[in-house]
């Protein structure tokens, strides 16, 4: 018996098929230039700014300076839970990640990064797109432009319950590249998993996903209705000359399309056992976080490109710092270790690369009673499989956690490097626009080889 | 007038376990931290008094002295260092304000300051002065002269060189620019494209055959006037309005309680722009509607619904601490009116003076109290969720007024009246009981936790009883209930709160309208008021530099595609500078002669030609300016969510043009957003109407399938601009949702009973939806679908039509 993918394959008589399988070719443009190990991306964003000097950047200097006044004149405040050294390695993490430690030997931990602002919205921007100011793709966008679709029937960039602010559908944009390198959103609010049971609603713990399946039309019928549909498309744009956005049109049709031979399975969580949903924690308080940990492992598996799931809590602790802290590790920390067990255990974390990373840090010394400001200057992100070197701190900051002073990583040295994992330079991947070369890392980026394993 | 409802009996509960909350002072702290003394004591008293004249932000620095920066103030000027740390003879600084030497006294030609302000400085001085500003980086941009705070005034018409393309003034500065640059305009617009444009930006409607049938481009303001004066109008332009305002029926965030009040303010925002009510007069009514002098009781009721503006953000109601909540409350309200009116963050200042707009601290806080001195009236009351009840404003009764709700029958009111006697009953035993076992000193902690949860359980009963009884009269019948705001009776000045922190009190602020922006300082019109007519004057008068810009700014973003400040709601140092500053100017100008008119302002720009221009793209002008910064094509542009919805219930002949009375979300039986799903009476996509989509229920978090689907406003955001993406949820929608299903049929029944003929069934549908015939290859596509069709002919049509509500011209504007 035919799979329904053959079977969708075979039922696109039309010029459909032919012609998306052209345009993903189309899509390679860049393509890979060096042999890579990671293939995909999971991209955990804790927006906010997470504390790096209580999580992941130890500063013996800062504790012994606890209390002691900063040059700004705010006193400075040692961790405010104790660290510890984890693994083989000894890397030193916060004791608010005890799961997370058990992985300590898969993470490397960069503790030099930078960015340019400290506020929240270009900062977050940033991260996502490279430039604060201007409108561009995003990470993902660049990602599925340089290497395609794993999966022609599920988007290349899904992004999972994103913030709407902090620039909002900028930091999964597309901007100038084709318009089927953005971010599908998935997501949006759910009921409380208690009402669920009892509506009988969504007993499936995924995301609330309509419109997936048609009770009117068999495929080939449906097939031949969006051939219709598309040839009314291209032949307006065919009089348009240059209309990028009925292109991005007539493509979306097709993913969708395809996408509902697949998405449902990909989304239904039920086919999980017991155990995975144990090792997460779903069906355990509130757990959409840690469903969406496990939809991003499913999408993983299936192909998606690049997936990015958003913290359910935000980091941003002006006060309340060790209170909040240990509330965000406590609703965060068991879904992020199992989505590592899940992907090792299946022989993905190989060939996957998690990142977890905020906008920016936090300063060393204390804002306020018991918080901390902004503090782009110097912070700390991890990143874990996908080639890159485990149990290791990459570059520093200064004795007190402020300013990243040995091998600084900016934001564009970050998405070099990440371009140079997934096996593409950043300096190839170019997308012409108006007349100019655009790419990710704008006019510099270096690549960390040193994390590189 | 009893114009509130809920009563006092709600307030004094909410205190009894709640706001016992650590509040304890921090002052002894405080006074050992130098830093905070320097940031309330010494820093604000060098930005009102040394600044002006000694800070490299002035300009200025009198005898070579600089204050602004630690340095500078260190090292000092001509005659020596003005802080020496640890010795306030020898600093200058101290010396001048003791006015110990004769011939140096600061500030000059002022009075000296206040002895507690001398000692503040010596003692800061004594212990150091500790100066955490840092560097040669001004702390306080105190800058008035970016463009956007520069006094509008009517700027020089440009003379361009082809003198026959211009329609009127606005068309010499388009094209002027564009001959600068080397570029041309486009030809006009074919004449349904131009119709099409037309109404979909006026009306959000498309044209009719019958209306493209009459229309001639010759008659261009025939029919502008028309779509003016229609209400769709109001149905469009309202909508964008309330974009701006974060319009919404439900809190969001982690209480998202709903407000089933909140459509009387939509329908007010829709009259309004439907009447043309002159923009001025609009920002007042939504500012200070309640202080308004009125002549009937439908001009009161109307001016109090409008300040449902302040009411319907979205807040922090689980928040326990109710200092917080209103501090944050009043953030939100201050917030959304500078983003909404002035397109500036003056929020910021919160914690910290403005890092770019020059806005400080003191600045936010004599607005704060502006603020804090309105009680807001949002109307969601006290339950497991939610620890701040809200009370609504009771409208003057009209006759004929709407009242939806559902009300209780007169047992049910009984019912709950007798449980709150019992309540009281309760509360009265357990007060005695605890009065009695403090003076027994009885220990308590064991029965404490009982004790709490029986306390808790009985706070959000009351809560929902007490609540649901406010609604209703004595007979269990709802009551004309709307949200909004009033003064509070007592008005109070807020204190500057240190980094923003309620621990952190330092001075207070006389509440009042800072000299922002070029503008002059405005007290609040009497002792006791608010300030927020005070606000709402300045915010509107003639010399305002922001206000006319803004809103010229909004209504040309919504003809062309973007602003000509393409940061619709950020006219600060960090958003971008106009295109056309002339024509921004120009559009201001004329916007404020013609007494406020946004349907004289919208018909000047599209009687223009630049307006008319086709959106054809042009190789060598896309090279040279391909954002189309220039104005050299008209935009293509994604219709809204909510014109795609109405185009296609058009089309399909289903469309009902009666505003709905009310709202989804007034005959609600569900509090809480998130048990909607429990009410078998709601569709599970939100919709289920044949109305206009602006009457759609916008709860947020949770928005109706094709509104959130299609880019619609994130309604807790003040969100001039939407975004436009395109991924295949949306073609998914289109493909498989009922919605579009049921459009299909109603559209395909209309065709096969109007013609007679599958050829003119197909040309009929054409002109519904694109106003234009198909041309033979259009003919040939369908015809060969029908063809090889293996369904009747009319589920052959069903299908064909959903294709044509499907394409890609459907959604897109040209």
């Amino acid at each position: 018996m035919k799979t329904r993918r053959e079977l969708l394959k075979d039922s696109s008589l039309g010029l459909g098929w032919l012609a998306f399988s052209a345009l993903a070719q189309k899509v390679h443009a860049g393509g890979r230039t060096f042999p890579a190990k990671a293939k995909r991306v999971i991209f955990l964003t804790m927006r906010g700014g997470p504390s790096h000097v209580d999580l992941l950047d130890y500063k013996p200097e800062l504790i012994r300076a606890n209390g002691k006044v900063h040059q700004g004149g705010a006193p400075l405040i040692g961790p405010v839970h104790p660290f510890s050294q984890r693994g083989k390695s000894g890397l030193w993490m916060t004791d608010l990640m005890p799961r997370l430690a058990e992985h300590a030997d898969d993470l490397c931990v960069i503790n030099s990064m930078h960015t340019d602002l400290p506020n929240h919205a270009p900062a977050f921007v940033q991260m996502h797109t490279g430039s604060f100011q201007f409108v561009r793709p995003s990470l993902g966008a660049w990602t599925v432009y340089g290497l395609g679709s794993e999966n022609e029937n599920l988007p290349g960039f899904v992004t999972l319950n994103p913030p709407a602010d902090n620039g909002g559908a900028r930091n999964y944009g597309s901007a100038f590249l084709p318009s089927i390198t953005q971010g599908t959103r998935i997501g949006g609010s759910q009921l409380p998993g208690l009402y669920a049971a009892l509506m009988k609603k969504q007993e499936t713990p995924g995301p609330p996903m309509r419109n997936i399946a048609n009770d009117r039309l068999s495929i080939a019928g449906q097939r031949r209705q969006i051939d219709l549909i598309r040839g009314l498309n291209e032949h307006k744009l065919a009089k348009e000359v240059y209309q990028p956005q009925i292109e991005g049109m007539i493509e979306s049709f097709e993913l969708a399309f395809r996408m509902q031979s697949e998405v449902p399975d990909t989304l239904d969580l039920a086919a999980e056992s017991q155990s995975t949903f144990d090792l997460y924690g779903i069906g355990q308080g509130k757990d959409a976080f840690a469903r969406q940990c496990l939809l991003a492992r499913r999408m993983a598996e299936a192909g998606v490109r690049f997936i990015e799931i958003a913290s359910p809590v935000g980091w941003d602790h002006h006060n309340m710092l060790k209170e909040n802290l240990a509330k965000n590790c406590g609703e965060t920390d068991r879904p992020i270790a199992a989505l590592l067990t899940d992907l090792k255990r299946r022989g993905m974390l190989q060939d996957t690369l998690v990142v977890w990373a905020g906008e920016f840090g936090r300063t060393p010394y204390m804002q306020g009673i018991d918080g901390r400001d902004h503090n782009h200057q110097g912070f700390s992100i991890w990143m874990a499989g996908g080639g890159v070197k485990g149990g290791m701190n990459y570059g520093s900051t200064d004795e007190i956690g402020y300013k990243a002073i040995e091998k600084p990583m900016h934001i564009h040295d970050w998405h070099a490097t990440m371009l140079h994992l997934l096996g593409i330079d950043h300096k190839q991947l170019t997308y012409n626009y108006g007349g100019r070369d655009f790419r990710l890392t704008e006019t510099s980026g270096k690549v960390a080889t040193g994390i590189v394993a | 007038m009893a114009e509130t409802v809920g009563g006092e009996g709600m307030k004094r509960h909410v205190s009894i376990l709640f706001v016992s909350a650590l509040l304890w002072s921090t002052s002894e702290a405080d006074e050992r931290d130098p830093v905070h003394h320097f940031e309330s004591r010494i820093r604000p008293v060098l930005v009102e008094h040394c600044y002006e004249c000694h800070s490299v932000e002035a300009g200025k620095s009198k005898g070579g002295l600089l204050l602004d920066t630690k340095n500078g103030s260190r090292e000092g000027g001509d005659t020596g260092p003005a802080v020496v740390p640890g010795d306030p003879e020898a600093s200058l600084l101290f010396v001048a304000m003791s006015h110990i030497d004769p011939d140096l006294e600061m500030p000059p030609r002022k009075p000296k300051l206040s002895e507690k302000v001398i000692a503040d400085f010596r003692q800061w001085i004594e212990s150091g002065a500790t100066d955490p500003r840092s560097g040669a980086i001004t702390e306080i941009n105190r800058s008035e002269d970016h463009w956007s705070y520069a006094p509008v005034t009517m700027p020089e018409i440009p003379a361009p060189v082809e003198s026959d393309w211009p329609a009127g003034e606005i068309d010499r500065f388009v094209l002027a620019k564009l001959e600068k640059n080397g570029l041309e305009p486009s030809s006009d617009a074919e004449g349904y494209v131009l119709l099409r444009r037309l109404c979909f930006d006026l009306v959000g409607l498309p044209p009719t055959p019958e209306q493209m049938a009459g229309f001639s481009p010759d008659d261009l303001e025939g029919i502008v006037d028309e779509l003016l004066a229609s209400d769709g109008f109001g149905v469009r332009w309202g909508r964008h309005w309330l974009d701006v305002v974060r319009y919404a029926e439900s809190n969001g965030r982690e209480s998202n309680i709903v407000y089933p009040h909140a459509w009387r303010y939509r329908d007010y925002v829709i009259d309004a722009v439907s009447r043309d009510v002159p923009f001025d007069r609009f920002l007042i009514e939504q500012m200070a509607g309640d202080l308004l002098p009125f002549q009937s009781n439908e001009e009161r009721a109307r001016l109090l619904i409008a300040t449902g503006f302040l009411a319907l953000g979205a807040k922090g109601l689980n928040e326990a601490n109710h200092e917080q909540f209103a501090a944050d409350l009043a953030d939100e309200q201050l917030d959304a009116f500078s983003r909404a009116f002035l397109a500036s963050s003056i929020a910021c200042a919160r914690c910290h003076d403005h890092k770019s707009d020059p806005v400080s601290m003191e600045d936010y806080y004599s607005l704060i109290g502006i603020f804090k001195s309105t009680r807001t009236f949002y109307g969601t009351w006290i339950d497991s969720e939610n620890n701040n009840g809200g009370e609504l404003i009771r409208l003057p009764e009209i006759p004929g007024q709407l009242i939806p709700g559902r009300g209780f029958s007169k047992e049910k009111v009984a019912e709950m009246m007798r449980q709150l006697a019992e309540l009281d009953e309760q509360d009265r035993k357990n007060k005695e009981l605890a009065e009695k076992a403090k003076v027994e000193g009885k220990d308590m902690r064991e029965d404490f936790n009982a004790m709490l949860a029986a306390a808790l359980s009985a706070y959000w009963r009351r809560g929902g009883l007490e609540g649901s009884l406010a609604t209703v009269d004595a007979e269990g019948n709802p009551l004309p209930l709307c949200m909004g705001a009033m003064d509070a009776g007592e008005a109070v000045d807020s204190p500057l709160y240190v980094r923003g922190e309620l621990k952190s009190p330092d001075d207070l602020v006389p509440r009042g309208v800072p000299a922002l922006f070029n503008m002059e300082a405005a007290a609040p019109e009497a002792a006791a008021s608010s300030g927020r007519l005070a606000l709402a004057e300045w915010v509107t008068s003639v010399d305002h530099p922001l206000t006319a810009r803004v809103m010229a700014n909004r209504v040309w973003s919504h003809l062309f595609g973007a602003g000509l400040v393409r940061t619709v709601d950020n006219f600060g140092p960090t958003g971008e500078a106009p295109s056309h500053p002339g024509l921004l100017d120009y559009l201001a100008v004329q916007f404020r002669e013609n007494g406020y008119s946004v349907k004289k302002l919208v018909r000047e720009i599209v009687l223009s030609r630049s307006y008319r221009q086709s959106s054809t793209f042009d190789e060598e002008s896309f090279r040279k300016d391909p954002d189309n910064r220039l104005l050299w094509r008209a935009e293509k542009r994604r219709l809204d969510a909510e014109v795609i919805r109405d185009a296609m219930l058009a089309v399909s002949g289903e469309l009902d043009l009666s505003p709905r009375p009310g709202s989804l979300a007034a005959n609600l039986r569900s509090h809480s957003v998130s048990l909607i799903g429990f009410d078998q009476s709601v569709p599970d996509d939100l919709d289920g109407s044949l109305r206009r989509s602006v009457y759609l229920p916008v709860f947020r978090e949770n928005l109706p399938d094709i509104l959130d689907l299609f880019d619609f406003a994130e309604p807790s955001l003040v969100m001039g601009e939407r975004e436009e993406t395109n991924v295949p949820l949306q073609a998914l929608y289109l493909m498989n949702s009922s919605f579009i299903a049921e459009r299909s049929e109603a559209f395909a029944a209309r065709l096969m009973s109007g013609e007679s003929s599958r050829d003119l069934r197909i040309e009929r549908a054409f002109h519904l939806c694109f106003n234009r015939a198909p041309d033979a290859e259009e003919m040939a596509l369908i015809d060969q679908y029908f063809t090889s069709s293996d369904v009747d002919e009319k589920e052959t049509m069903i299908r064909v039509c959903q294709a044509l509500l499907c394409s890609a011209e459907f959604r897109l504007a040209d």
